[in-house]
């Protein structure tokens, strides 16, 4: 181990620079974000994700903005083990009926002020799984949504740039 | 095959005496199928029988219980003398979980909603202090309907949800689907697709892998090989996406071929990856071998017996790190691996520092695949234009977790008309409750990392 700890001591750092937040969350975000509870979290946000029946994919890159090339928490974000440790409540999947109940429950566990940030294609109106009897058909079916980032799944990238801008409005 | 109450009986009974290992069992409506390995020649059949009924395999083969209890659920197909006739994908009802009596014990519920960022499910536990005495799964929160949508749909649209049934393992479904849908359909692939495919379904395991040693040892809280694995897992996205064009290749494997040909530099990308990872992997292998206080925690740890891996036909690093040498990619196998050359690393001792260690042995065999891949790629297209007609085929493809089975019925009109897809986990998930028995709460993490099950491949 040691050895492994010497390299890391001399060489560079392997977390990347941050990407600018992202232009059109900011946009999104604007006309939802009430400015009074900015202040009162400053540049800390405690993030609570909930699997609402994704394929598991959404998951792997949320896990990646923990790894050292992104280091989530340089930038004030934390995942925490409970929703009510949690601002912001990650959410992902196109809701199945099985998880509703699981997910109006964890939102009303977490504490005002708090924002539902939808991730994923699926999140956003079931994507691929729309129209399914199983599934709701998206976050926003079951509970308000304050930001949407998009993709199948989004990028690590993608997904720092939306949670920064979620940041920026924070300020 | 379509086949009388009589065969099927007489196919479970040869299931109860251990010469065939149970690969799937699912329904439409009015018929049951079942798909059974020889455990010798490991030749594939397939039964069907039509009807609302049929006479229960759980009943003499328990690994078929919780197929049995989903074909009620999704299609109202009734198993006779079902060993156990709850509900299982479907919820609604109060689940009845099952009992444990004795003194002192008292029971831990957790989940859906879990703690760490994985995907939802139930765990029951009843502990006599910190000893568990038994696990309960409760699963199905992530069913989204997915038979029920493949069911009539476009071969485009059909291929894109395989490739959600588990996205940790989005090649290998997709590879399973589109072999599948290229036998029902007698359909030639070309050489160098069948090449790319085998290319990603590598890249694919080594980035799961990764992360799984990383995190397995996260869970006993050596974070530094978590970092390092973390980092190595995503130089090996960053190629795939260099490569395919997406992070985890979603996509890129469709029925007729590959969605694209590789860009130009890619030969050079795949050498770096393989360089990086020759430099950077074995000190980290030593670092996991060195470290006594971790494997304190990951030696005898959740020790799967041989008897239950096999009974289960456990696939993946479960089965192969307690003694079976099951390995869908060399029996029945599939090109291009019969050109290739690699080991099935098998150990026996079943606990969590043989599942990390056939996960080790796997990703030095996969980067030997690749560069044996590289070595040989054909060249030519990468995909051929598929056949208009109908049939049923079957296809096995080795994921990184363990085997997937595919089921396809093309109609004539170009449309899925009914498909199955068999997660790895169904057979590994009811193992996950033997293992942990007698150990303490605190090591179910890391039994659990350990097995690194899917709850959306087998909540389907």
């Amino acid at each position: 181990m040691r050895k492994l700890l010497l390299k890391s001591v001399v060489q560079a750092p392997l977390t990347e620079p941050a990407p600018a937040a992202d232009a059109a969350a900011l946009a999104e975000l604007a006309s939802q974000v009430e400015r009074a509870a900015h202040r009162r979290l400053g540049r800390s946000l405690s993030i609570r994700e909930v699997d609402a029946g994704s394929c598991n994919g959404c998951e792997l890159e949320i896990h990646a903005l923990n790894n050292i090339v992104y280091d989530l928490e340089r930038f004030g974000f934390r995942f925490v083990a409970s929703p009510r440790h949690a601002d912001v409540l990650l959410v992902t999947g196109p809701v199945t009926r099985h998880m509703e109940e699981a997910l109006k429950r964890t939102y009303a566990a977490t504490p005002d002020p708090k924002w539902v940030v939808a991730v994923g294609d699926c999140a956003r109106d079931g994507g691929l799984f729309a129209g399914s009897d199983a599934c709701k058909g998206g976050v926003g079916a079951v509970l308000p949504v304050d930001l949407h980032i998009a993709g199948c799944p989004p990028s690590p990238i993608t997904l720092l740039k939306g949670l920064l801008a979620l940041m920026e409005k924070h300020r | 095959m379509i086949v009388e109450r009589r065969q099927w009986q007489h196919v479970g009974e040869r299931m109860h005496a251990g010469e065939l290992a149970l690969v799937g069992l699912w329904g439409e409506p009015g018929c049951a199928h079942l798909a059974v390995m020889d455990r010798h020649s490991y030749g594939l059949m397939v039964l069907s029988l039509p009807g609302e009924r049929f006479p229960s395999i759980g009943r003499l083969h328990p690994p078929a219980i919780r197929l049995e209890r989903t074909m009620r659920d999704l299609y109202g197909l009734e198993a006779e003398g079902a060993p156990d006739v709850r509900p299982w994908l479907k919820h609604g009802e109060p689940y009845a979980f099952l009992p444990a009596e004795g003194e002192s014990l008292h029971q831990i519920p957790v989940g859906p909603v879990h703690a760490g960022i994985i995907e939802p499910g139930h765990f029951r536990f009843s502990a006599n202090g910190e000893t568990v005495v038994r696990l309960e799964e409760r699963l199905g929160y992530t069913h989204k309907g997915t038979e029920a949508l493949l069911a009539g749909a476009s071969l485009e649209r059909a291929a894109r949800l395989a490739g959600r049934v588990s996205g940790d393992s989005t090649v290998a479904y997709a590879l399973a689907f589109a072999q599948a849908v290229e036998k029902a359909l007698g359909c030639e692939i070309p050489a160098r697709a069948i090449w790319l495919r085998a290319l990603a379904a590598e890249l694919e395991r080594l980035a799961n892998h990764f992360g799984d040693i990383g995190a397995v040892c996260n869970d006993a809280s050596f974070t530094i090989m978590h970092a390092h694995c973390g980092w190595l897992r995503e130089q090996v996205l960053r190629t795939a996406a260099q490569l395919f064009g997406h992070r985890l290749m979603m996509d890129c494997v469709v029925p007729g071929g590959l969605r694209a040909d590789l860009p130009r530099q890619a030969s050079e990308a795949i050498a770096a990856l393989i360089t990086l990872i020759r430099t950077r992997f074995p000190d980290l292998v030593e670092l996991y071998d060195e470290t006594e206080s971790l494997k304190d925690r990951t030696v005898d740890t959740g020790v799967l017996t041989a008897a239950l891996a096999e009974q289960y036909a456990a696939g993946g690093y479960v089965g192969r790190a307690s003694g079976r040498t099951f390995d869908a990619r060399r029996t029945p196998g599939y090109p291009p691996y019969d050109r290739l050359e690699f080991d099935v690393p098998t150990v026996h001792a079943g606990d969590v520092n043989a599942r990390v260690w056939i996960r080790i042995r796997e990703v030095g065999q996969s980067v030997a695949l690749v560069e044996q891949i590289m070595a040989g790629l054909p060249s030519g297209a990468v995909a051929s234009a598929l056949p208009a007609g109908a049939g049923e085929a079957t296809a096995l493809v080795e994921g990184f977790r363990g085997d997937i089975f595919a089921w396809v019925r093309m109609g004539a009109d170009a449309r899925v008309e009914r498909a199955h897809l068999r997660d790895p986990s169904w057979f590994q998930w009811p193992l996950l409750e033997a293992v942990i028995e007698g150990n303490i709460v605190a090591d179910f993490p890391l039994c659990n990392k350990s097995f690194n099950c899917s709850y959306s491949g087998h909540d389907l």
